[in-house]
């Protein structure tokens, strides 16, 4: 979230979409309903009409994977009645920058970008990839990017943007999202009544969004909305993504992707031999001076953290050679990994805290990829479907040769350590109870294993020993003989903030080795500092642990409850503030102000400022809002993403047409196509616009469950409102399949079928797509085989139907949006 | 203390369930064991082990579009309980200061007139203790100061909990506030209830919503005139007998109604 937990209630207008928040963040309707009774609407778009839905002011459904289409409809209705909030777009953004004059937009095109390389098929180009050259700006001799701030000229962002959806005119957007007009309308109406000073708008989405071959362009879709609409940096706006696990935002800070470093530094590569080369290609240069370039101090945070791996026992350029480089163009995600596994190309596997066989795409191939496996460690509260996948209901334990290992571990409540929310707020919990039996904290299970792992180094030696033989281990009281025998997650949390290495004076001022680092400005390239992610470095400092704090003052008036925990970056709880207010420091907003400016002695008053500067006003002396791009300036024309710098419709890889509406380009023309011919399994199956799977199918969540239920199948009390894997379907649909509310049936796609209760209901309606009828049913993904009805020796697991293609920037599977059939089973349960 | 109730604004309902669970979890109930019919109203009613249940129901809006309606039910602690009315045994349904009805299984000899006296259907027979069970509006975390579990566990404020002069107040502020077909229901009836809704349909939209909820008239000639005779003459078998009659008819062995048990 740009925003946080509490800011929803400033809203005047909340879209929910891509997301069912009162189902899913049930807890967030604490602040959606303090909105609603100052008066704000709220949209629920949704293939189905859900909880939310229940509560909002507009219902709006959508087919599933039409969100782009949607969303450019809503810039097209912005851009043609002057809904847009001129000053902030013209200020703030990049709209005045004009663009290569070269570059093409996909109307003019075949349906694609300028610079496309890949094959092309008769559904246009597959497997494609973007030379980049003419997605660039034009500079001035200076190096400054050109600007237009009439925004008339035809290479401007802004008119680029306003011709590229010009082609998402209602009718063709009804058509696409099968949602009927006047809904629309209403949407585009409400939400655009915020592109004045005083209003804002948010937009809660979650995996509906992201799940998708188009999903980053969709959340970019919505950035441009907020931006157009003056909508970022704002009490009650931002982008606010709801995440899906308790600490997803803090495992993603700390880098549990396999592209990003803790604190969203990159990975280095093969290509990268040198820290010097690895810094030199990550660290940004700007040549106008108003712009504060921040990523400009990459090499302090860089450096810092080789410091926090390695300490003092290596130089910073060994520490940098020790850190484990990505081949060149080779892509570890999930989806790569576990196509690897069933090609038998590694042969270990931990699982730990997940539960794959349920939660991962083409279920039926992650399922066949463990079996190839020599050993797997299932690290988890319960055994799952993953720790026993070789006793499931279609497998023969005696032809399966992985070994499989359970380690117990303990549940969040029975250790000490932090949970960073959506909000991006680092709260300390503290231990409640001792874990079960043998289990253990996480914590402990990684040292006992970088034990065991050090010592075989330095007894068998290997490639590159010294990568985990100098790693400094200091998480706790050591013993004797040099170990650590309790994991302390409060030396974690200080590696994490950050120490002086030696004494450094800076401004005047002497830090003493050893102590901590008040905050990331302090970070040094020199070696001189460590910081496990400069993220974090201001959260546990000489102070003491600002996530455990507890403060329930909030002097600003709009819940930012500063001295609540602790909210990176260095506790500013509402990012891109610095938009927030005109440029002389004024905020938008009189009546929820974020920061205001109050002179050049008393300087800025509110949250935490996006840098300390005074207001643009103050020319040379001040810096451009967004701090973190090169130019200072939000992206409307974004070419950072690997499938356009614009958003533009694609089918999913499956779908009930048979061409893309917009273009001859049927789907993103760069996600990585495992279906066809030479790059995939015979598992990787595809059935678009085929007679056998004529419904859309989506996966989503209840409230009663999480995830793939591991922790709450087991819980009596929630198995008792949600007992069973359902599958929710229209009342047409049902009908003309004959299909009773309440029976047993079987949904099929090109990959797997699942068994499932037919849930019946007027809350699913046929759509009208492209003039033909088109149905859609629902699945939720939380059911399994272990628990219940472990004796039926049935799949019940949504995941088992889904196709394993990703999002080109994100390699997230394509979950929300697939071909399935439903049929009757017979017999009532 | 002064007399209590709990606010039940089902505009803001949002049908997460928190309460369901916090009942259970606060009250030490088991789970039953469950199977989806083809809703997501489960438990499908209340039972000896599922003191609030929210009942699930999807409506026509009238004008080609849905309500999906969420109804926190439990008992509405009558400001003058049927049940207490009814019961032929001596303090085993009682009302405390703040307002709650509570029924003591210890005393309780399962005879099941609560149930049939109760306009809502709200205390369930459980066939294995033979003895009747319902919200006791938590009035042990009450005599601590606490709200009672659910409101406690409610994200939405749907559930409020506070002195009931306050509470009324609130409903009808809420009501003027929503229009519409909006209304308060509870206080005008049995006694004043201690927990009233903020409808935001009419009362007859309402599965399992009495409209004009009351006591059967001959629960008041038992109360008033029988059941105090009957205790002094020793004749309470007689008297819970003849009421039994007059409101049933003859005892059969295969006895249907009484909310049978879901263990």
């Amino acid at each position: 979230m740009t925003n946080h937990w509490i800011d929803l209630r400033n809203s005047d207008c909340i879209m929910v979409m891509g997301s069912n928040a009162a189902e899913n963040h049930p807890i967030s309707f604490k602040w959606v309903t303090q909105a609603i009774d100052k008066g704000a609407t709220l949209i629920s778009v949704d293939p189905r009409f859900t909880r939310t839905s229940a509560r909002a002011h507009v219902y709006a459904p959508i087919r599933s994977g039409s969100d782009v289409a949607f969303l450019c409809g809503m810039i097209k209705y912005i851009l043609d009645n002057n809904l847009y909030f001129d000053e902030y777009v013209r200020e703030y953004t990049n709209s005045s920058f004009l663009v290569n004059p070269k570059f093409k937009l996909p109307a003019d095109n075949e349906g694609v970008f300028s610079g496309l390389k890949g094959t092309k098929t008769k559904e246009g180009y597959v497997n494609g990839k973007y030379d980049k050259a003419t997605w660039s700006i034009q500079k001035n001799t200076d190096g400054t990017p050109k600007k237009d701030k009439s925004l008339q000229d035809p290479n401007c962002v802004f008119q680029l943007l306003k011709k590229h959806v010009s082609r998402y005119d209602l009718d063709k957007v009804a058509s696409i999202t099968g949602t009927p007009k006047e809904k629309l309308l209403e949407v585009y109406k409400a939400y655009a009544s915020t592109g004045v000073a005083d209003k804002s708008a948010t937009i809660m989405y979650a995996m509906g969004w992201t799940q998708h071959t188009v999903g980053v362009q969709t959340i970019r879709a919505m950035a441009i909305i907020q931006l157009l609409l003056g909508n970022m940096g704002v009490a009650g706006g931002g982008v606010n993504a709801l995440r899906g696990e308790s600490n997803v935002q803090g495992s993603t800070d700390h880098c549990l992707l396999f592209h990003i470093l803790p604190g969203y530094l990159k990975t280095p590569k093969a290509s990268q031999p040198t820290l010097e080369a690895y810094n030199k290609k990550y660290t940004p240069k700007t040549s106008d001076p108003m712009s504060a370039n921040w990523w400009g101090n990459y090499p302090k945070y860089s450096n810092s953290l080789m410091r926090a791996h390695y300490g003092l026992n290596t130089t910073l350029e060994e520490a940098y050679s020790y850190t484990p480089k990505l081949d060149d163009g080779k892509n570890y995600s999930w989806l790569t990994i576990f196509d690897d596994m069933y090609k038998g190309r590694f042969s270990g596997f931990f699982a730990w805290g997940q539960n794959p066989a349920c939660s991962g795409a083409n279920a039926n191939k992650v399922r066949k990829a463990l079996t190839k496996l020599k050993w797997m460690v299932n690290v988890n509260i319960f055994d799952n479907e993953t720790g026993s996948f070789w006793k499931g209901p279609d497998m023969n334990p005696s032809e399966i040769d992985t070994e499989v290992f359970m380690l117990p571990c303990a549940a969040s409540m029975e250790k000490e350590g932090s949970v960073t929310n959506s909000g991006r707020w680092m709260q300390w919990r503290y231990k409640a109870t001792n874990p079960a039996g043998e289990a253990m904290p996480d914590g402990e299970i990684i040292t006992e294993l970088h034990y065991r792992i050090k010592e075989l180094y330095e007894k068998e030696g290997g490639k590159l020993p010294e990568a985990i033989t100098k790693l400094t281990w200091d998480y706790g009281l050591k013993m004797p003989d040099g170990k650590i025998k309790h994991f302390d997650s409060h030396e974690v949390a200080r590696e994490i903030n950050g120490y002086f290495l030696k004494d450094v004076e800076i401004k005047g001022k002497l830090y003493k080795k050893g102590t901590l680092v008040p905050s990331f400005a302090f970070l040094q390239a020199d070696g001189s500092t460590s910081s496990g992610n400069w993220l974090y470095c201001n959260s546990y400092t000489e102070k003491g642990n600002m996530a455990a704090r507890r403060g329930k003052v909030d002097p600003s008036g709009i819940g930012l409850y500063a001295k609540w925990s602790w909210c990176w970056p260095v506790n500013r709880r509402i990012l891109y503030n610095r938009a927030s207010v005109d440029k002389n420091g004024k905020p938008w907003a009189i009546d929820k102000p974020v920061i205001w400016w109050t002179g050049s002695i008393t300087k800025w008053k509110g949250d935490v400022p996006d840098g300390g500067w005074a207001p643009l006003a103050a020319g040379k002396a001040s810096r451009y809002p967004f701090i973190m791009k090169p130019e200072g300036h939000a992206h409307i024309f974004g070419p950072g993403r690997a499938d356009g710098p614009f958003p533009e419709h694609y089918e999913p890889l499956e779908c009930p047409i048979e061409k893309n509406p917009m273009s001859p380009q049927f789907v993103n023309p760069t996600v990585k196509r495992w279906d066809i011919k030479g790059i995939g399994t015979e598992l990787d199956t595809r059935a678009t616009c085929d007679p056998r799977f004529p419904i859309v199918c989506t996966t989503y969540r209840v409230t009663e469950h999480w995830q793939t239920g591991v922790m709450t199948r087991w819980q009596p009390w929630l198995l008792e409102l949600q007992p069973d894997m359902f599958v929710e379907m229209s009342k047409e649909l049902a009908d003309m399949k004959g299909i009773e509310n309440g029976e047993i049936v079987k949904v099929t796609s090109a990959r797997g079928e699942v068994v499932a209760v037919a849930v019946v209901t007027p809350r699913f309606k046929p759509f009208t797509i492209e003039g033909q009828e088109v149905h859609q049913v629902g699945v939720p993904w939380h059911y399994g085989w272990r628990q219940p009805h472990p004796e039926l020796k049935e799949l019940r697991s949504a995941n088992l139907l889904t196709p394993n293609v990703g999002d080109p920037n994100t390699m997230i599977p394509e979950s929300k949006a697939f071909m399935v059939d439903v049929v009757k089973k017979g017999g009532a349960q | 203390m002064s007399e209590k109730a709990m606010l039940v604004d089902l505009s803001k309902c949002t049908g997460c369930r928190g309460c369901q669970v916090a009942c259970k979890n606060w009250n030490g109930l088991p789970a039953e064991t469950t199977v989806n019919k083809g809703s997501y109203q489960n438990p499908p009613d209340l039972s000896p082990s599922t003191f609030t249940l929210i009942r699930f129901q999807e409506m026509d809006d009238g004008k080609g579009g849905l309500k999906w309606l969420f109804r926190n039910d439990k008992c509405f602690h009558c400001g003058d309980p049927g049940c207490l009315k009814a019961c032929p045994v001596p303090g085993c349904i009682f009302k405390t200061p703040e307002g709650a009805v509570i029924i003591d299984p210890d005393k309780c000899i399962g005879c099941k007139y609560c149930y049939h006296t109760c306009p809502f259907s709200v205390p369930q027979f459980c066939s294995k203790s033979e003895k009747m069970y319902k919200c006791t509006f938590c009035y042990d975390r009450q005599a601590d100061n606490l709200p009672p579990a659910c409101a406690q566990a409610c994200p939405t404020g749907t559930l409020i909990f506070g002195d009931k002069a306050d509470i009324y107040k609130m409903a009808h502020k809420r009501v003027g506030e929503i229009g519409g077909s909006a209304s308060v229901y509870g206080d005008q009836y049995v006694g004043g209830t201690h927990v009233v809704y903020v409808l935001t349909e009419p009362a007859d939209a309402y599965d399992k919503l009495p409209e004009k909820p009351k006591i059967a008239g001959s629960v008041a000639l038992w109360k008033d005139v029988l059941k105090p005779l009957s205790m002094v003459s020793l004749l309470g078998g007689v008297g819970a007998g003849f009421l039994y009659y007059i409101m049933k008819g003859p005892k059969r062995p295969d006895l249907e109604e009484g909310g049978d048990s879901h263990e």
